[in-house]
């Protein structure tokens, strides 16, 4: 019931959630991460390693399962060239209570932040290239997950 | 000591390749003295490994640290710290 995909192609949602077998309980979080368009940006590429950066969202999710009750779990990671406005990432949990399925959420959007082998490349309008640098605010957010 | 090495991101950029398959000399023991190796081998080297200290590795699927030994690798990933999805 966890599904995890790494992919060039555009993420389908609608697809996605045909996929997402609920099981009949009765909460869906659901998270849609766009590229955005901030300062000209025309391109942003994400690279990734073929075999880790799958592994690495299986743990997440199973990270997420162990974690809190969960009827199904989708995460979804596209790879490769995006435009603004593309989906880059879909994350889908449920669980017999929203709690829970918020909380799966929230947590598997912060950790895909500073878990998952992605790299993003920048390109903007007037021809710059920039490979972005890790956010301390990321790791931030992702640590308040840390085991307790 | 045959082994794939693997480059992504800005590493793979300044290498100018994403992987070969290298016949590593005795000596070079852990993933410091590869990268230095890597670093000390040609001009691309130089750019790539400039700063090791930016520099994360990942042994046959696993992060590894410099100290990480060399024997039995099928291969090494050689990258900077991710900036996620």
């Amino acid at each position: 019931m966890i599904r995890v995909a790494v992919q060039p192609e555009a993420i389908d949602i609608a697809g996605e959630l045909d996929l997402h077998d609920a099981g009949g309980h009765g909460a869906s979080a659901s998270f849609i991460g766009r590229v955005r368009g901030d300062g000209d940006l025309v391109e942003l590429f994400l690279d990734h390693h073929p075999a880790m950066t799958e592994a690495g969202l299986a743990d997440l999710g199973h990270a997420a399962a162990d974690r809190w009750r969960l009827a199904a779990l989708t995460l979804v990671h596209r790879v490769g060239a995006m435009v603004p406005g593309d989906t880059i990432v879909f994350v889908l949990a449920s669980s017999p209570h929203r709690a829970e399925a918020l909380a799966a959420c929230e947590f598997l959007i912060d950790r895909l932040k500073t878990d998952v082998m992605l790299w993003k490349r920048e390109t903007f309008a007037d021809g710059r290239v920039e490979w972005v640098e890790p956010r301390e605010g990321d790791q931030g957010r992702a640590e308040r997950w840390a085991e307790r | 000591m045959v082994m794939d090495i693997a480059y992504f991101a800005w590493v793979r950029e300044r290498m100018g390749i994403a992987d070969e398959t290298i016949d590593v000399p005795a000596g070079i023991a852990d993933v410091g003295a590869l990268i230095a190796w890597l670093a000390a081998r040609d001009a691309r080297g130089a750019l790539a490994f400039a700063e090791p200290h930016r520099i994360r590795a990942a042994i046959d699927g696993v992060m590894m640290g410099p100290d990480a030994p060399l024997v039995g690798v099928r291969e090494v990933a050689l990258f900077p710290p991710v900036t996620g999805g």
